[in-house]
């Protein structure tokens, strides 16, 4: 037997970065915090993203909006299956990183990630179909068309849920992209690790830079700057807290953002509806004059 | 525009009499099917805006008052929530249909309180009230074929503030939908405009709807303040402007209560080169004068394409010249009053601000009646984007003109705004109206149109012009629990 053999190989470490403007930046901040498993043990040092940060990636997001909002819904669904795809390749490492974050066995993440998996592959099928069930033609009593469609809201912040690292955060940031808005995360607060190597997944997955952005923190430190931010129109207050999201909830009236309160979720794997689909929607009504071909009939 | 005697159209007048209404000398509270005095016996008065006439007395709602209606409304849930939907659309069917025979008297009434021209209320208003009711009436035993799941569920009581634009549209629109899904109601009319809601009220009781179910609570602000902040209402409705609305948005943070929306817009209506010139005009007329431009879609910013500006301003300023603006229950009357003194002076500061800023104004010559609140029609040239009457939201017969080249540009400076509510857009070509109707952000779109509303189509705004959405399918969602 050879001495190399019986040594311990010596890991290589990574370090986590934000995901901004399809960069992998460090905090401007320089900051780092510890995040450990659930037993205490180091993992990494994660980002401790800054107000400054958050204000960078509303402005990636922003940056960004247009060109995603503006893709066609097959277009997007084909971007959003790619990132399924990516993530099955990466399997092992999400099982991994979600057995240390939430103190999960082996098996037990592997069906988390295999189920966040497939909640990506259920979004990416709803980019194009959405439109059909929430809009459509209106029967107006008078000569004229029109046409109800949703259209994306625009920039939303997204609290991802503290708890469920990876299923949980791709059951809100998913629905928040399919249907054309651009997104900053917030990644639950203890355990960022799956949310960051997530943004490793997007910047090699087709989706255009800034459309999702990826930042770890204190989530009331982060989140405070973006809930009363004038070019942020929604929020998504899933990991905050009763006080944090009625603090979060007053700053965001300023610009009048669609707010999305917490809502309790007690089985993440349970396939979802389509609330969080619509709830950051806008519909617009589209008239326009039909003429009148000697169309005749009573008034009533 | 008391008409030039020049004019070759000399008009008799042709008054529309005020004795198919009766209006009671007083009126109380709306509570529980009964007509009650406020708790604390506090009265206001409520005037027509064309006369300065004290048309009656009115119960001014306090805290207590909204206590014992939101308690009401409370009681009568379990019963009306409970009733099968079938039974449900046919009070809204029997209110919609009174409304109907009813039409003329409110019609004058609302003309009296509001200070708006009579073609206006028989003609827009009470039609789309009844329509209102007719459409919410037959959703009420399909909810389960609405989108919203198999069983969607009522949130219980609503609280509904109300403006004094279209005080008995804004009621129809708030108490359709709410009743059809079962939830009951307290609402707070204006403080200008009462009178109407009380009459729906009596309407309520013609259909036999069950006691509790509408309860009606005129008031100042402090009342759908507290109204607002009730514990036990579960779900707000607001139209209004967009600062109350960001008050209301702070107020019930944190709570469960559900929230819809409804505030200001700066609508851009948008002309280009190709537009049909006079079908343009007559949108433009009907697009920021329809109610004495108090009307939040209103088209209160003219973006015209350089190349056509002479032509379509000699030819609007044509047509003002013909508009005429006095009696308001005269059926020749196109301007009637402006709701309130305090809504005419927002109206003349923000006008003077705009002379005063280097805007230039307009109006045909007019003449005002020497009682009454009256403004006349006015239009700014040489308005940029910066001017104040160019941002701000003036809720008055005031049009602002500005200019571009390009549909980018056109598009850039329409959605230049806090607001989002309504825009318009006329071109003979169809892939521009399409282009360029996807690239505003806006709620509702009017092409080669404007100002057309219909029960059956959403209504609402994007950004701060607030959210959510009242009519068609969508308007059920703000009533239902859908998750």
């Amino acid at each position: 037997m050879s001495d190399k053999s019986e040594q311990q190989r010596l890991s290589v470490f990574k370090t986590y970065k934000l995901y901004v403007g399809g960069k992998f930046p460090r905090s401007e901040s320089g900051r780092v915090y510890e995040v450990t498993d659930s037993k205490g043990k180091w993992l990494a040092n994660a980002p401790q993203s800054s107000r400054k940060d958050a204000r960078d990636a509303v402005v990636a997001a922003r940056k960004a909006f247009g060109g995603w909002a503006g893709a066609t819904a097959y277009n997007r669904g084909q971007v959003l299956y790619r990132v399924a795809e990516m993530l099955e390749g990466r399997r092992a490492q999400f099982v991994h990183e979600v057995a240390d974050a939430e103190g999960l066995s082996k098996s037990r993440a592997a069906e988390q990630v295999e189920a966040t998996i497939d909640r990506w592959v259920w979004y990416a099928g709803w980019t194009d179909k959405i439109a059909q069930v929430v809009g459509g033609g209106n029967p107006v009593a008078g000569p004229y068309f029109n046409l109800s469609s949703p259209e994306p809201t625009g920039v939303v912040a997204v609290l991802a849920p503290q708890e469920s690292s990876f299923l949980g955060l791709v059951s809100v940031l998913a629905p928040v992209i399919a249907t054309g808005n651009t997104a900053v995360v917030i990644a639950s607060e203890s355990s960022p690790l799956p949310a960051l190597s997530l943004g490793e997944v997007l910047a090699t997955s087709d989706v255009p830079g800034g459309v999702v952005n990826v930042l770890s923190g204190r989530t009331a430190e982060i989140a405070a700057p973006l809930a009363s931010h004038q070019d942020v129109n929604a929020i998504d207050l899933a990991g905050a807290d009763e006080v944090l999201a009625k603090e979060l909830e007053i700053a965001a009236a300023d610009n009048l953002k669609r707010v999305l309160r917490p809502q309790p979720v007690d089985d993440w794997t349970a396939t979802p509806g389509i609330d969080r689909l619509t709830a950051f929607l806008e519909t617009k009504t589209v008239w326009h004059p039909t003429g009148s071909l000697g169309a005749s009939g009573s008034a009533y | 525009m008391a008409p030039a005697s020049a004019s070759a159209f000399e008009y008799a007048p042709a008054p529309e009499s005020r004795s198919v209404v009766d209006i009671a000398p007083s009126y109380g509270l709306f509570i529980d099917g009964e007509f009650v005095e406020a708790a604390d016996g506090k009265v206001f008065k409520t005037v027509s805006p064309s006369t300065e006439e004290v048309l009656s007395e009115i119960a001014q709602a306090g805290e207590a008052d909204v206590d014992r209606a939101v308690g009401a409304a409370r009681k009568a849930f379990e019963k009306w929530s409970a009733l099968p939907g079938s039974e449900r659309a046919k009070y809204l069917f029997r209110i919609a249909r009174i409304i109907q025979e009813r039409s003329r008297e409110l019609a004058v009434l609302e003309t009296l309180d509001n200070g708006k021209p009579i073609k206006e209320t028989r003609d827009a208003d009470l039609p789309l009230v009844a329509a209102h009711f007719f459409y919410y009436a037959g959703w009420a035993d399909k909810l389960e074929h609405a989108g919203f799941g198999a069983s969607p569920r009522p949130l219980g009581v609503a609280g509904q503030v109300i403006p004094w634009n279209f005080p008995l549209l804004m009621l129809a629109w708030k108490i359709a939908p709410a009743l059809a899904t079962g939830n009951t109601v307290v609402l707070k009319p204006a403080e200008t405009t009462p009178l109407s809601a009380l009459f729906f009220a009596d309407v309520c009781r013609q259909a036999g709807l069950p006691k509790g179910v509408v309860n009606i609570l005129p008031g100042y602000g402090d009342t759908g303040a507290a109204l607002v902040a009730h514990p036990d209402v579960n779900k707000v409705a607001f139209t209004g402007s967009t600062a109350v609305g960001k008050e209301i948005a702070r107020t019930v943070a944190g709570t469960r209560k559900k929230l819809t929306l409804e505030l200001g817009g700066k609508g851009a209506n948008i002309v280009f080169d190709d537009a049909p010139i006079d079908q343009a005009v007559e949108g433009i007329v009907n697009g920021i004068f329809f109610n004495q431009g108090q009307v939040c879609c209103a088209g209160s910013r003219l973006l015209v394409q350089e190349s056509i500006q002479d032509e379509l301003l000699d030819s609007l300023k044509r047509r003002l010249s013909t508009l005429r603006l006095g009696d308001p229950l005269d059926k020749n009357t196109d301007i009637g009053a402006i709701n309130s003194a305090e809504q005419l002076s927002r109206i003349t500061s923000l006008v003077e601000k705009g002379a005063a800023e280097g805007a230039e104004p307009w109006s045909p010559e007019c003449e005002l009646p020497s009682s009454g609140y009256w403004f006349a029609p006015t239009l700014f040239t040489n308005v940029t984007q910066a001017h104040t009457i160019a941002r701000d939201e003036i809720f008055g017969p005031v049009l602002s003109v500005l200019t571009f080249r390009t549909p980018d540009e056109a598009v850039a400076k329409a959605n230049n705004t806090q607001y989002g509510l309504s825009a318009g857009i006329w071109t003979e070509k169809g892939s521009r109206i399409l282009a360029v109707a996807g690239k505003l952000r806006a709620g509702v779109v009017w092409s080669n149109t404007f100002n057309k509303f219909d029960p059956t189509s959403p209504f609402g705004g994007y950004k701060e012009s607030g959210f959510g959405r009242e009519g068609g399918r969508h308007g059920l969602e703000a009533y239902l629990d859908v998750r």
